[in-house]
């Protein structure tokens, strides 16, 4: 065998290291750089030199070091061990490195992706001489108390079953079957397989969008509601609550699996959400939330390439957890600075920007990692979903900026989050003007049928309310509210309590923190009511402060507490108080 | 074995480029002896082979392509660290300037530090009291938190910097474990002297590292200032368990210092010429705060940054407030009302209070009193640009009653003397005397319970 030419660096220059002189790398290679092996990745080869850009810090990298090309694409391990644990943007697990280097980050860390040591209960499910194709599921790990996993055949994978293990305890690395594909060749298939992170997983065929992802909060659910399976951006600039509002919804949603990449984001918010979701019981499973949960971190001061890679890492992990049938939601907190990362690195490639100084292929690569959700009939034939919600951090609050441009086209939901609701504290503070959500129509008819016929008109109404409120505000800003005709005041004083009463919710609430649709419902009929029994009394001659007098407007503020979300028979006695309080009203 | 490299093969701006360099790293430190004698520093911003670009901190002016003598150091930029830094004065690149000769080291840390594994820290939540209230009530500063002062020029950020230096240690129960590391970057050198003082007159000169980098001095030294002070509180707070605050003056001189290294390595600008990577640059400083597990120090920050034109979406203060964990935002009008601290408490926010402040922290009732006090104090804008339209006289009863709300709170609430210091109970009691001036009905953020008890049943 010919001895294999031996690949040394020739320059750094921050992140990106190169290589003069070789033939030997593939675009998308992985390669460890240096005596300390950083992991990096190819990405441009020339026939003069090859780039390289590294996950990790560069300094003391020298020429001369060696460059060891791995043979495959930047990959991550996909098995039993994923949920409820910690990893980097390159699938270390952070505790393992916590473990070896202590407090502080060490570099060249060479910890694998998945724990190899370990041994998982495994059931067999599939039998000797059993046609099996990709995707097939060939065995179940109880991977936490709630989460089962279904081990399945690697996608390009197909054949007969020619050998299964007994159940029992196996390593990942473990064969659990053996497959003998059409050519006659056996092929041992494990708990674990590889993936590159940048190819898509197959499926069988995509779904339409009927399911709401139900997150049990009031402005998304009932007014700009996510389909399963798909996609949504929130931008804000700083302090409007982005994050707030990713911990929220992955807290509540009713996914099967939440994977949360901290992209670029802050270290003690990580360590928040580790904390509180060992604390938080998930509702539907009685189990800690921690155990449908995979965090991604890689916080801002963590080498920015791997920061670029945390969100193809992110979405990989989801889209293999969907194969197994499963509803995945993956927050990504925030792409803006996956979108710096792109930036960084092709400044350091001396590549010709375009926008802000951001690459050409900017809105080309957001396309391609959102049309990575999506609800789809998998390979084994389930059904399964990745919903995607990422949060965009636009500079200087401005919305016009490129990343919240082209993160608008290919998403289908937009939560806007608005400064000026923030500081006046108005949580969740998503602009109803501004935001919308495409999915609407689609999923009219999921709230119709599961909740009750009349949802959807409801929320029209609501909305209605609101955009008239807005355009009402324009007039009270140069004169006052006071000059306004009975029946505009009435709208005005109906949308304060829709804005106070039921679009902000207090996330430390216990009773507001999550809401179930049949109050949320009951809640928008409840306002309507009151506004259809005001309108009558306005219609009768009678002014429209009588009512704010009443102080049922103050009583219909407070019903999202007042009202536990178990028992909703507050909502019958709040609407005969309407009727008893707007009779006494026009009898006077 | 050392080897020293004679003259230069290109000088430009703060970079020098030498050729037939061997066997040196990426960031590497290097020494550059004029024949005077002097010794300048740099470190490794790019090799391409044997061709190695050095930036030069303290400015390449006097260098021609034969009067120097190179050497590199073998390893990263570092920093000789012991207790007894406290007390001493350090120029920007860390070397002492009060002329009391070196530090004895226990050890040599680099000074780009490293990341903080998330697993390994431990989430702030003990509140430090800072005897302001605009502070203390409604941004609360938590021990182990990036807070920055939004500033512009000419308001009395330095004096609100000291005045919550000196007060937050006297409210700081183990004092032997308090230390101060103040890092000035292209200030003034009376604005440094200033500082030098009040830590004099606050008594706690004895217990305070300070980095200067004044405006006289090399430009390019201050991209090293702040890492330089990071390492040293990070010693101190996580090898000698002290409680540390890190002042850290002008974060704009420091960006329009790496603005210029940036240019002058032909880098692709980004928004307003700054670097696109001035996010992570930003982040590497600033996420060197916190609190880790099994140690029991803490690094808090307190970066002060003057926005340029008072203009809150420009890039410096735009990405640092998307990295600290909240900020404290200055506002000209309220100087010009003469108001100290002039602190716009609708636009200043602390991340961290929530977790730190009520039962077992402050006092049970401090986060409803402070949304209530936010959301009124957030109408009285609104009363007060419809007063600016239709006039006073005209406005209705509740309006006028917000805008007398609006200047007691303004000028009894968040105004207070420079050497007051407030406790909590007092911040939080006058809190509640302002929200009195309102009629109990706009009272939307209390429960029936806090309403009744502070408003009594019938108003």
């Amino acid at each position: 065998m010919m001895e294999a030419q031996r690949n040394v660096v020739y320059g750094v220059n921050g992140p990106v290291v190169t290589v003069r002189d070789t033939k030997s790398f593939f675009m998308q290679e992985m390669v460890l750089v240096g005596k300390e092996h950083l992991v990096g990745e190819v990405i441009r080869v020339t026939s003069k030199e090859t780039l390289i850009q590294v996950y990790e810090e560069t300094t003391g990298v020298r020429p001369g070091d060696p460059v060891e090309p791995a043979g495959v694409p930047l990959s991550v391990t996909l098995g039993p061990g994923l949920v409820g644990d910690i990893l980097d943007g390159i699938e270390r697990p952070l505790r393992a490195i916590a473990a070896k280097d202590g407090v502080f980050i060490g570099r060249g860390a060479q910890v694998g992706g998945l724990d190899t040591q370990k041994r998982w209960e495994t059931h067999v499910i599939v039998s000797e001489g059993e046609e099996l194709s990709g995707g097939s599921v060939f065995a179940e790990v109880r991977e936490t108390e709630s989460f089962l996993h279904r081990s399945m055949v690697p996608p390009e994978l197909s054949g007969m079953v020619v050998w299964t293990a007994p159940d029992g305890e196996y390593t990942i690395e473990e064969p659990i079957i053996r497959l003998r594909d059409m050519n006659g060749e056996e092929h041992p298939v494990c708990l674990a397989q590889k993936w590159p992170i940048r190819q898509p997983r197959p499926f069988r065929e995509r779904l339409p969008f009927t399911i709401p992802l139900i997150t049990g909060q009031r402005v998304i659910d009932s007014v700009f509601p996510i389909a399963k399976g798909g996609t949504a951006a929130i931008p804000g600039g700083f302090g409007t609550g982005k994050t707030m509002t990713q911990h929220q919804l992955a807290k509540w949603c009713d996914a099967d699996l939440i994977v949360y990449v901290g992209c670029g984001e802050r270290g003690n918010e990580m360590t928040q959400v580790l904390d509180e979701f060992g604390e938080l019981i998930d509702p539907r499973t009685g189990k800690k939330l921690t155990e449908r949960t995979i965090l991604i971190a890689n916080t801002s001061n963590m080498p920015v390439a791997a920061r670029e890679a945390s969100i193809y890492t992110g979405i990989t992990l989801a889209e293999y957890f969907r194969d197994m049938g499963y509803d995945v939601a993956m927050m990504a907190d925030s792409t803006s600075r996956w979108a710096e990362a792109l930036r960084e690195i092709s400044g350091r490639l001396e590549e010709m920007p375009a926008e802000e100084g951001f690459p050409a292929y900017l809105p080309s690569r957001l396309s391609a990692f959102y049309e990575r959700a999506g609800s789809v009939t998998t390979l084994c034939g389930r059904r399964g979903s990745v919903t995607v919600i990422g949060a965009v951090s636009p500079q200087g609050s401005d919305f016009s900026e490129p990343v919240t441009q082209n993160t608008k086209r290919f998403t289908r939901v937009f939560w806007a989050l608005d400064k000026s609701l923030a500081y006046a504290r108005h949580y969740p503070s998503i602009n109803w003007l501004d935001s919308y959500s495409e999915y609407e129509p689609d999923l009219a008819p999921y709230f119709n049928a599961r909740i009750d016929p009349h949802f959807g008109e409801y929320r029209r109404r609501i909305v209605s309310l609101l955009l008239e409120e807005s355009s009402l505000m324009e007039i009270v800003k140069l004169i006052g509210a006071d000059v306004l005709p009975d029946d505009q005041r009435l709208i005005i004083d109906i949308a304060r309590v829709i804005r106070v009463g039921f679009l902000q919710q207090n996330a430390y609430h216990p009773e507001d923190t999550y809401v179930p649709l049949e109050k949320q419902f009951h809640m928008m009929k409840t306002i309507l009511h009151l506004y259809d029994a005001s309108r009558t009394l306005i219609e009768k001659g009678k002014p429209a402060s009588r009512v704010a007098e009443s102080g049922l407007y103050e009583k219909l503020i407070r019903m999202k507490f007042d009202i536990p979300n178990t028992d909703l028979s507050g909502f019958d006695t709040l609407d005969a108080e309407i009727d008893q309080t707007v009779e006494r009203l026009a009898a006077q | 074995m050392i080897i020293s490299y004679q003259g230069l093969n290109e000088v430009s701006g703060s970079l020098i480029a030498l050729e037939g360099v061997t066997g040196v790293g990426y960031e590497e430190q290097a020494e550059i002896r004029m024949r005077d004698g002097t010794v300048r520093t740099g470190k490794i911003a790019r090799i391409d082979g044997d061709r190695v670009i050095v930036q030069v901190f303290e400015g390449t002016s006097g260098f021609s392509l034969e009067n120097t003598e190179t050497v590199f150091r073998g390893r990263p930029m570092s920093l000789p660290l012991s207790a007894g830094i406290l007390g001493r004065v350090f120029d920007g690149t860390g070397k002492p300037r009060d002329g009391l000769g070196p530090v004895f080291s226990d050890c040599v840390r680099d000074i780009n530090g490293s990341a903080i594994n998330p697993v390994e820290r431990v989430y702030p939540r003990n509140y430090i009291c800072t005897g302001i209230s605009a502070i203390d009530a409604l941004s609360t500063l938590i021990r182990g938190q990036k807070l920055p002062i939004f500033s512009g020029y000419g308001m009395k950020h330095n004096e609100l910097a000291v005045q919550i230096v000196s007060q937050a240690k006297i409210a700081g129960e183990e004092r032997g474990q308090f230390a101060v590391v103040f890092a000035a970057m292209g200030v003034k050198n009376d604005v440094a002297a200033y500082f030098r003082r009040c830590f004099e007159d606050a008594g706690v000169l004895d217990h305070v590292a300070m980095f200067l980098n004044t405006s006289n001095d090399p430009i390019i030294e201050r991209t090293v200032t702040p890492r330089c002070a990071l390492t040293a509180a990070e010693y101190l707070a996580f090898d000698l368990g002290m409680h540390v605050l890190v002042v850290m003056t002008d974060m704009t001189s420091y960006c329009e210092a790496l603005r210029e290294f940036s240019s002058s390595k032909g880098e692709i600008p980004g928004r307003k010429g700054y670097p696109g990577y001035l996010y992570s640059d930003l982040a590497s400083l600033y996420e060197r705060a916190g609190m880790v597990k099994g140690k029991s120090g803490s690094v808090t920050q307190i970066p002060i940054l003057t926005m340029p034109n008072d203009d809150i979406s420009h890039p410096i203060p735009d990405l640092t407030g998307y990295i600290t964990e909240g900020q404290i935002v200055l506002d000209r009008a309220l100087n010009g009302k003469g108001i100290y601290p002039p602190i716009n408490v609708l636009l200043s926010l602390s991340r961290l209070m929530k977790d730190g402040i009520g039962e077992g922290y402050t006092r049970a009732d401090h986060a409803s009193l402070m949304n209530q006090l936010f959301s009124s104090y957030s109408k009285v804008q609104d009363a007060r640009a419809l007063s600016a339209v239709i006039g006073e006289d005209e406005l209705s009863e509740t309006d006028r009653r917000y805008l007398q709300f609006g200047q007691a709170f303004e000028t009894r609430f968040i105004a207070q003397g420079q050497h007051e210091s407030r406790s909590i109970e007092e911040t939080l009691d006058l809190g509640w005397e302002m929200l009195k001036l309102l009629p109990a009905s706009e009272m939307d953020r209390l429960d029936p319970k806090l309403l009744a008890e502070h408003f009594g049943e019938g108003d």
